[in-house]
C-alpha cells in the first residue's frame, strides 16, 4: 500500500523532529512545542490511513494445473479433516496413558487415504496443506498422501520449502506427456522434477518395458548417485529381462550402493546372466555331499555384488557362502539334489556336521523372499502348528513374516490363523502385520478367540495392546456385531488381575467402536 | 427441514471447541460407539447418553439455538468433549426423527426456555439516578486527572526525543499504564502498554511510535473536549478511553452470517477475548460481537463460521457502529448457502478510510474481498485483484493474524486462481480470516 507523495517529506521531518526531541531543535522546525508536534503527527497519521492506496501486485504464481479427479463426497471430506486434525493428538504411540474406549483416529488415516485412492478421488483443496504436513511427519503416508494431493500438492510444494520432500518421492501426480511423443518425453525427462521423472519412467516402462532402460541410459552418466539409486529402485516393481543389460552395465557403477542394488535386482531375475554365475558358484559349494564354503572372494564375485568384509563377529567364508546362496536362483537346487523338491531339500541333514545348516537355511529364506518363491517359502516356514523354534527355515518372526508375504493371500491368512490357534497371540504381531486387510474370516475369528482366551486367563489387556491395535485397524468391520457380546464387563475370574475385566470390556468397546467408525468411514467414501 | 434445522458441518462443530485437547477428545467421541438413546427435538435440541469410564453414562444435552450445553460429566471445559462428540455425531449422521426429550434433558431445556422468555434485564430495579450520576462524575474526574498526566508524559517523551527509547525499556511505560488503570481508564492503559512495546519491534519503530503517540494524544485531547463533540464521536471517545457503553444502541433485525470467530489472549494471559464477525445478509451491515473468558476458561459464546442467525443485533453507540450484542433470536441457526459478494482492494481501503471518519483510532475494517488471487512471497504475501494490477499486503501482525498455516490453506484453496476472502483490512494490510473457493458456498475458516 502507499499514499500520495505529497506530505511524505513532511512526515519524515516530523519523525526526525520526534527522534531528536523538541528541546534540541530550536526554531525553524515544523513544530516547536511537543504538543504542536503531536497535533501535526496525529493529523498526518489519520490522513495517511484514510488515504491508503493499494500496492502494485507482484507477479502471480502460475495457476496449478487442473486436477480432473472428483472431490470426495462431503461427509468423507469432513471425515478426512477430522482424521487430520487428530493427527497431532497425544495418546497414539507412547505406552503412557490408558487409551480409554475411544477409537484412535491417527491409525485410520492410512485406510482413508488408501480407500480414497482406490476410488480415484483428489484431496479437497483446503485440506492439502494439512495432508502435506501429515506426509512430512510420517513417511509411511507419503505415497498415498501425495497421490491424493495431486497437482495441487506439487504446486504448493514448489512454493513452500517445508514440503520440498513432495518434489522428490511420491507418485508425481503431474500431467505426463503422451509416451508416444518422443520429444515431449525427452523434454520432461531432461527438465522435469525428480518426482515427475520417476513417474515418466514408470509410464514409459508400462507402455514398453524395453524403452525404460533406453531412456535411463540417455542421462545416466550425469545423474547424481542418489538419483541413480532411486531410479534403480523404481525398477524393482515389474522387473523383467528387458532391464537385464542395463542392470548388468550398472554393476560397474561408480557408487557402491548402486552396484549392490543392481546386483540384487539381477539376482531376483533367475534367468539373468548374473543369476547363472551365482548358481554356478553356489552349486559348487553346496550339494548332497555337504557344504564347502568359498575359499576366497575373487574379482568376479566382487563385481557381482558380493561384499567382501563380513560384519563384526561373522566368519568371512560363511558370509560369502550366504551371499552366493542368497543370489542363486532357487531352481538350481532341484537338479543339484537329484530331483528333490524344496521341502525334501530343506529337511535333508546337509552339512549338519559342519554346522552350516543355519547359514544355508537363512540364505535360502532370503532367496525365497527375493525371488518371491511360494514353494520354497512354504517349505521353509513348515507347518504353522509346529513350535516356532523347531521350524525348518528360521525362528525369526521378521523373516517368517517376509516368507509369508510370498504366499497367496488366502493361504497366508490360513497359515497365520493356524499359528494363532496353536500358539496364541504373544508372537503373532509381526505375522498378522503382513496379512491382507480386512482380515479373512477365519483369521479374524482366530484372533478374537485368542483375545477372549487371554481375557479369561485374567491378564491385563495392555499385554496385548499391539494385537488389539492391529485388530482395530484390520478386522473386517462386519465382525463388530459379533464382538458386541464381549464389551459387557464379565465376571472376574477368581485368579484374575484386579480390575482386568473392566479394562477388557473397555478394550473391546474401543475395538467395536473403531470397527463401526471404519465401516462408517468406508461407506462415506462411495465410488464416484 | 425435518429435524433440528439444517445440520452443521463438522468444522462448524469443531470451531466450538474451547481448546485443541477438547477438539481431539470430541472427535474421538463423534462415532456411534459410546452413545445410546440419542435423539433430538423439532425445536432445535439434541441429547444422548455417552458411556464413559464410570458405571453411569454421562447425560449430554445441547440446545442448538444457543448453542448452549449441559452435561453431567465433571469437566469444566465448555462445551465438554461429550457435547462436541454428540454434535459431531449429529452433524455426520443426524439423530433420526424429532421426538420427546427424556426427563433429564427436558428439565434443563424447559428451564432455558423459561429464562429466555423472561424480559431481558430482569425486573426494573429502583434506580438510584442521583447516586449513579455522582459516581459517573467521580469517575470522569479521575479519568480527567489521568489524561492530564498522560499528556504530560507524552510531552516529556517528545521533548526528550524518541531516540534512546529502545534502551530505556518497557518498565517506565508499564508504570504509566498502571497509573491509567488507577485512573479507571483501561482503554488508555492498553494503548500505553502497546506504545511501550514498539521500540523493540524492529526497523521503522520511530515512525510507528510517533503514530501511536500522536493517536494517544488525539484521544487525550478528544476526552478533554468530549462535552463539545457530536454524540457518536463522543461515544467513540468514551469507549476508546475505556468507559462502558451507556445508553441503548440501535437494534437491527436481519439474517446474520457468521464470517469469522477467533480468540486472542491478553499479553498478561489473564483474559481471553473472542471476536466474532457477522454481517447482515439483507442489510450488509457488519457487526462485531465480543465475549470474554477468564484464564483457563474460554468465552462462552461460540458461533460457528458459515451459520446464519435470524436475530436482532443491538449496536452500541460509537466505535464506527461495529460493536454489537446479540439480542433475541428468531430461529435455529442454519448454514449459509451463498457466498457474500466481494469488493476490490481499492474499495476495501476506501471502506477503511471512510470508517476512520467515525473512529480515527480504528485499526481495521471488516471486508469481504474478492475475487482476489493470493500471491505467496518469502518477505510477505499479497492479495491481488483478479482483474487489474492492484494488491493488498497480507498483514501477519494484526489482532486476528494467523500463523502462516492459514495462509497456505488460502493458497491451496486458490490454486493460483481467484477466491473470495473475508478479513480485516487496516493500515497494516489485510488479515485473511475466512475464504470461499470458487464454486462452493461453504466457508473455510483459515486456521
Amino acid at each position: 500500500m502507499g499514499e500520495g507523495d505529497e506530505g511524505y517529506g513532511e512526515w519524515q521531518e516530523l519523525v526526525g523532529a520526534a527522534l531528536l526531541g523538541t528541546d534540541r531543535r530550536r526554531g525553524g522546525g515544523p513544530a516547536g512545542s511537543p504538543e504542536a508536534l503531536l497535533d501535526a503527527a496525529a493529523v498526518h497519521t489519520v490522513r495517511r490511513r484514510a488515504g491508503l492506496r493499494p500496492a502494485g501486485a507482484r507477479p502471480r504464481p502460475e495457476p496449478a494445473p487442473p486436477d480432473p479427479r472428483p472431490a470426495p463426497p462431503e461427509a468423507a471430506a469432513r471425515r478426512l479433516a477430522q482424521l487430520l486434525a487428530g493427527r497431532t493428538g497425544a495418546g497414539s504411540g507412547g505406552g503412557g496413558g490408558r487409551r480409554g474406549s475411544a477409537p484412535d483416529l491417527t491409525e485410520l488415516l492410512p485406510q482413508w487415504l488408501a480407500a480414497a485412492g482406490r476410488h480415484g478421488y483428489r484431496a479437497p483443496a483446503a485440506l492439502v496443506p494439512a495432508l502435506l504436513d501429515a506426509a512430512r511427519a510420517r513417511t509411511d503416508l507419503r505415497p498415498q498422501a501425495l497421490a491424493l494431493a495431486g497437482t495441487r500438492g506439487l504446486w504448493l510444494a514448489r512454493m513452500n520449502p517445508d514440503w520440498r520432500f513432495a518434489l522428490r518421492g511420491g507418485a508425481g501426480g503431474g500431467e505426463l506427456p503422451d509416451v508416444n511423443d518422443p520429444s515431449a518425453v525427452e523434454r520432461l525427462w531432461e527438465e522435469g522434477l525428480f518426482a515427475e521423472r520417476v513417474a515418466l519412467l514408470g509410464a514409459v516402462r508400462a507402455h514398453e518395458p524395453a524403452a525404460a532402460p533406453r531412456l535411463l541410459a540417455t542421462t545416466w552418466a550425469s545423474e547424481r548417485a542418489e538419483d541413480r539409486l532411486m531410479f534403480l529402485d523404481s525398477l524393482r516393481a515389474g522387473l523383467s529381462l528387458a532391464d537385464e543389460s542395463f542392470l548388468e552395465a550398472a554393476l560397474g557403477d561408480r557408487s557402491r550402493n548402486v552396484r549392490a542394488t543392481a546386483a540384487e535386482l539381477l539376482s531376483a531375475l533367475p534367468q539373468s546372466a548374473l543369476a547363472g554365475r551365482m548358481a554356478e558358484r553356489a552349486v559348487a559349494c553346496v550339494g548332497p555331499q555337504g557344504v564347502t564354503p568359498p575359499a576366497e572372494c575373487d574379482g568376479g564375485m566382487l563385481r557381482d555384488g558380493v561384499v567382501k568384509r563380513p560384519p563384526a563377529g561373522r566368519g568371512e567364508r560363511a558370509w560369502w557362502l550366504g551371499q552366493l546362496v542368497e543370489a542363486a536362483p532357487l531352481s538350481c537346487w532341484r537338479e543339484r539334489f537329484g530331483g528333490l523338491g524344496p521341502a525334501e531339500i530343506v529337511a535333508l541333514p546337509v552339512a549338519a556336521a559342519e554346522g552350516w545348516t543355519e547359514e544355508l537355511h537363512a540364505a535360502w529364506c532370503r532367496a525365497a523372499v527375493r525371488q518371491r518363491d511360494p514353494e520354497w517359502s512354504r517349505a521353509l516356514l513348515g507347518p504353522a502348528s509346529a513350535p516356532p523354534a523347531a521350524g525348518p527355515g528360521t525362528a525369526s518372526l521378521a523373516e517368517r513374516a517376509k516368507l509369508l508375504e510370498t504366499l497367496p493371500d488366502g493361504e497366508r491368512a490360513e497359515w497365520v490363523a493356524e499359528f494363532v490357534r496353536a500358539h496364541g497371540l504373544s508372537e503373532a504381531f509381526q505375522l498378522l502385520g503382513v496379512c491382507v486387510v480386512p482380515w479373512a474370516g477365519a483369521l479374524g475369528r482366530a484372533v478374537v478367540d485368542a483375545l477372549d482366551i487371554a481375557r479369561e486367563a485374567g491378564s491385563y489387556p495392555w499385554s496385548f495392546s499391539g494385537v488389539m491395535g492391529l485388530a482395530e485397524r484390520c478386522l473386517d468391520p462386519a465382525e463388530a456385531g459379533r464382538l458386541e457380546a464381549l464389551t459387557a464387563t464379565a465376571e472376574e475370574p477368581p485368579d484374575a488381575s484386579p480390575g482386568a475385566a473392566a479394562y477388557w470390556a473397555e478394550a473391546f468397546q474401543r475395538l467395536v467402536s473403531t470397527l463401526r467408525l471404519r465401516a462408517a468411514m468406508l461407506s462415506e467414501l462411495t465410488p464416484p | 427441514m425435518t429435524e433440528q434445522g439444517v445440520r452443521w458441518t463438522a468444522e462448524q462443530v469443531l470451531a466450538l471447541a474451547p481448546d485443541d485437547a477438547s477438539r481431539k477428545a470430541g472427535g474421538r467421541l463423534g462415532g456411534a460407539g459410546p452413545w445410546s438413546q440419542i435423539g433430538g427435538s423439532a425445536s432445535g435440541s439434541v441429547w444422548g447418553l455417552c458411556k464413559g469410564s464410570g458405571s453411569n453414562p454421562y447425560r449430554t444435552v445441547v440446545d442448538l439455538t444457543g448453542p448452549a450445553y449441559k452435561c453431567s460429566c465433571p469437566s469444566r471445559k465448555f462445551p465438554c468433549k461429550h457435547a462436541l462428540g454428540l454434535l459431531l455425531l449429529w452433524s455426520a449422521e443426524g439423530v433420526g426423527e424429532p421426538g420427546e426429550a427424556p426427563d433429564w434433558a427436558a428439565q434443563w431445556l424447559a428451564d432455558r426456555a423459561a429464562k429466555a422468555a423472561r424480559p431481558a434485564g430482569g425486573a426494573a430495579a429502583p434506580v438510584d439516578e442521583e447516586g449513579a450520576r455522582r459516581r459517573a462524575e467521580r469517575r470522569a474526574a479521575r479519568i480527567g486527572a489521568g489524561v492530564t498526566e498522560l499528556e504530560q508524559r507524552l510531552a516529556d517523551l517528545l521533548r526528550g526525543g524518541l531516540a534512546g527509547q529502545e534502551h530505556t525499556g518497557y518498565a517506565a511505560w508499564e508504570e504509566t499504564a498502571a497509573r491509567m488503570v488507577d485512573a479507571q481508564a483501561p482503554g488508555l492503559a492498553g494503548r500505553v502498554r502497546e506504545l511501550g512495546t514498539i521500540p523493540s519491534c524492529g526497523p521503522g519503530w520511530p515512525a510507528r511510535m510517533l503514530e501511536e503517540a500522536a493517536l494517544l494524544h488525539l484521544l487525550d485531547r478528544a476526552w478533554m473536549g468530549v462535552a463539545g463533540l457530536p454524540d457518536q464521536l463522543a461515544a467513540t471517545v468514551r469507549s476508546r478511553v475505556g468507559l462502558p457503553a451507556s445508553g441503548e444502541g440501535e437494534a437491527v433485525r436481519d439474517r446474520w452470517l457468521v464470517l469469522a470467530q477467533y480468540d486472542s489472549v491478553s499479553p498478561d494471559g489473564r483474559l481471553t477475548t473472542r471476536r466474532i464477525w457477522l454481517r447482515g445478509v439483507a442489510g450488509g451491515r457488519p457487526a462485531l460481537v465480543l465475549d470474554f473468558g477468564p484464564p483457563g476458561r474460554p468465552p462462552g459464546l461460540a458461533l460457528p463460521v458459515g451459520l446464519v442467525l435470524e436475530a436482532e443485533m443491538r449496536f452500541r453507540p460509537g466505535s464506527a457502529g461495529l460493536r454489537a450484542d446479540l439480542g433475541e433470536r428468531f430461529a435455529a441457526a442454519a448454514p449459509c448457502t451463498e457466498v457474500p459478494a466481494g469488493v476490490s482492494t481499492q474499495a476495501a481501503l476506501e471502506a477503511y478510510g471512510a470508517a476512520l471518519r467515525d473512529d480515527p483510532w480504528l485499526e481495521s475494517w471488516p471486508v469481504v474481498l474478492g475475487p482476489v488471487v493470493p500471491i505467496p512471497g518469502e518477505l510477505g504475501w499479497q492479495l491481488a485483484d483478479a482483474e487489474g494490477t492492484s494488491a493488498l499486503p497480507v498483514s501477519l501482525t494484526g489482532a486476528g493474524s494467523r500463523s502462516r498455516g492459514g495462509l497456505w490453506q488460502l493458497a491451496a484453496l486458490s490454486g493460483g486462481g481467484p477466491v473470495t476472502v473475508f478479513g480485516e483490512c487496516g493500515h497494516r494490510g489485510f488479515t485473511p480470516l475466512t475464504a470461499w473457493q470458487p464454486g462452493s458456498s461453504e466457508p473455510v475458516a483459515l486456521s
